[in-house]
């Protein structure tokens, strides 16, 4: 079986206004296992949300490969990496990304529908799954911030990924909040078989892990001091 | 398995819903000026219907030398004057006409409260005689010939209150004046309803016409006025106008060659339907411009849906680079927009189809007030599936450039506070 998660020799490069040109990523290889969990340490300008967004196909490389379930992610056509980030990967951003205008279960089984299909019984039972089932019809703003997180995460395992990208999960919790998140979006990963890759400077989030990689190793472009995390 | 439950409808609605106010204000925009096109369309082509066919049962009016149109005018619609009056002799002549299968006189000039009094013969009640042209009644009988009796229109009875047995003073001219005949007529008959101005006569005995007070004859030259208990010469009698009834089209055309192009003295206006159909053709300018300037209102209200829909855009970058994290691709948003701006549209041309029906009928009872004309406010027209349908193509294209921009969200660039 094809690994969840295969990066070989991959480079991003960024033009800046005055026209210089400036490496942000540049990672020879990583690889993670079917169901594997994985937290990768890295602050700002380390170049993570880059690489995160090169993984799950939004940004496309100027060299090197990106696998996911042996799915090429740096595919030529814009709307098939489109459709295997739909199917293939589920993202928990820092900042949640619900959208405002729909419930809870509307966020859940729309994120479903971009992908293999709507299943309004799975989206139920994922958000019952993460203590929701009683806020199923609430909007965002009608939610707690750990509850709009807990949305986010029902949402991010609601395609049935191979890979979940976790972007600084609990960076806008609180520590008790942050334990129970990151307890919760581990489990459930598991329960789905679904391999972890995490990203966070945090110190007491990255502790829980047994495999922790360091981005400032990894990303032979950390440490330029041009590397912006984002363009 | 996809359910559509969360599919672009889901999106359309949403963002509907989210910027009611602006769907609400845009659409109703829409619906106004869609509505004005098709009222438009509808009230030209109902009372062009209304005006040329369905307003008398007659086939021709014969009236003083004079113009067609106001002869018209005058004895089948009840407005303008009459150009003159003409000799007794040619009613005569024409009820004797073979080819003329009912003629009937009229004498004009007197009035009721603003309702037009028509002297004429009873035999306009006669269906025998009369055929489609008959005059039912819906209460009462027809008046006798020599007696001062009078039969009401059905609209003319409705808004002046005159019920059977009720009495009635004619006023002398056809607006309603003070000076009025002494005589005074009893209502014996109410018309049924005909939708035709018509319903907005008081019909009494022509022989009343001719002896009411004041009333001066001149069909033999010199001034004749009718005394009590005399007959009145015939060659002293004069009408109005003679409707006509033909029994064939033949026959119309001759007496139009003879009489409008042999003769001197009358001017026969046939068919009616002619007449009132250049009308409207000598109307039909203004109705263009009205509906372009109509259409350019359609116009100005797609451009509104263009622009509230370009405004929210940046607002809604966020939410687009999110679905597209999601998996959405690029053309479902687009799709998206172009739902959404069509759906706007949409909610316009519907609403516009009530606007319109709104408009007619209020231009149908003024039209009836003024005309007793009846034009129906719930008829059929192309106009009403044509301008919702480009009214729904105007707002989808509106909503290409919007749509546009939301197909080029960069995803990366707006998902949000990034480190």
């Amino acid at each position: 079986m094809d690994a969840a998660l295969e990066i070989r020799d991959l480079r991003k490069t960024f033009r800046s206004p005055d026209g210089s040109v400036h490496v942000v990523v540049d990672l020879p290889a990583l690889e993670l296992a079917r169901g594997e969990q994985v937290a990768l340490r890295g602050g700002s300008g380390s170049g993570k949300t880059t690489l995160l967004h090169l993984i799950a196909g939004i940004l496309v490389p100027d060299a090197g490969a990106v696998r996911v379930a042996g799915r090429e992610m740096t595919a030529h056509s814009e709307s098939a990496r489109d459709r295997a980030r739909a199917e293939l990967i589920g993202y928990v951003f820092q900042t949640f990304n619900l959208l405002q205008g729909y419930s809870a279960l509307e966020n859940v089984a729309l994120a479903m529908h971009l992908g293999r299909g709507a299943d309004v019984e799975r989206a139920k039972t994922l958000l019952a799954r993460v203590g929701l089932g009683d806020r199923l019809h609430y909007r965002p703003r009608q939610l707690s911030v750990g509850q709009q997180q807990r949305v986010a995460v029902a949402r991010a395992l609601a395609g049935k990924p191979v890979l979940v990208l976790a972007d600084e999960p609990t960076g806008n919790l609180d520590r008790v909040r942050a334990d129970e998140a990151l307890a919760l979006i581990r489990e459930i990963c598991r329960e789905h078989q679904a391999a972890l890759l995490l990203v966070s400077h945090d110190e007491h989030v990255l502790g829980g892990f047994e495999r922790v990689l360091d981005l400032a190793q990894l990303n032979r472009a950390y440490g330029s001091q041009f590397a912006g995390g984002q363009a | 398995m996809k359910s559509p439950r969360f599919g672009i409808a889901l999106l359309v609605r949403r963002s509907l819903a989210q910027h009611a106010v602006s769907t609400a204000i845009t659409a109703l925009s829409l619906a106004l000026a869609g509505g004005l096109v098709m009222a438009l369309f509808q009230i030209q082509a109902q009372s062009r219907a209304a005006f040329t066919s369905g307003a008398s049962s007659f086939d021709a009016v014969l009236g003083a030398r004079g113009s067609q149109l106001q002869i018209v005018l005058n004895s089948v619609f009840h407005l303008e004057t009459s150009p003159g009056n003409l000799n007794w002799a040619w009613y005569q002549k024409l009820s004797a006409d073979p080819g003329v299968s009912f003629a009937l006189p009229y004498a004009l000039g007197d009035s009721y409260r603003g309702y037009r009094i028509v002297g004429t013969e009873s035999k306009l009640f006669d269906e025998a005689l009369a055929g489609e042209a008959t005059l039912k009644l819906a209460e009462g009988r027809p008046f006798d010939d020599s007696l001062r009796e009078i039969v009401v229109g059905s609209f003319a009875a409705e808004h002046s209150g005159l019920k059977l047995n009720s009495r009635v003073q004619p006023a002398h001219g056809l607006v309603d004046s003070d000076e009025h005949h002494d005589e005074e007529y009893v209502v014996v008959g109410i018309a049924a309803p005909t939708n035709t101005p018509n319903d907005r006569v008081l019909w009494m005995p022509i022989e009343g016409v001719f002896r009411m007070g004041g009333h001066v004859l001149r069909g033999a030259g010199d001034e004749y006025v009718a005394e009590a208990d005399q007959d009145i010469p015939e060659e002293s009698k004069e009408i109005s106008a003679l409707l006509l009834r033909f029994r064939n089209y033949q026959r119309g055309l001759e007496l139009d060659q003879e009489i409008n192009r042999g003769g001197t003295e009358a001017t026969l206006a046939f068919p009616i339907a002619r007449v009132m159909a250049e009308l409207f053709d000598k109307l039909g300018w203004m109705n263009r411009v009205l509906t372009l300037v109509a259409y350019l209102t359609v116009l100005v209200g797609a451009a509104s849906i263009l622009a509230s829909l370009y405004n929210t855009m940046n607002e809604r970058r966020r939410e687009f680079a999110i679905l597209r994290a999601l998996g959405a691709r690029r053309r479902t948003l687009f799709a998206a927009i172009l739902g959404e701006s069509a759906a706007i549209g949409a909610i316009g041309g519907a609403l516009g189809v009530l606007v319109q029906g709104c408009i007619v009928a209020v231009a149908a009872s003024v039209v009836r007030r003024q005309t007793g004309v009846v034009i129906d406010p719930f008829a059929w027209h192309a106009a009403l599936w044509a301008v919702p349908l480009l009214v729904v193509t105007l707002g989808a294209l509106a909503g290409v450039w919007p749509a546009w921009s939301a197909y080029r969200t960069e995803v990366a660039e707006h998902l949000g506070p990034t480190s």
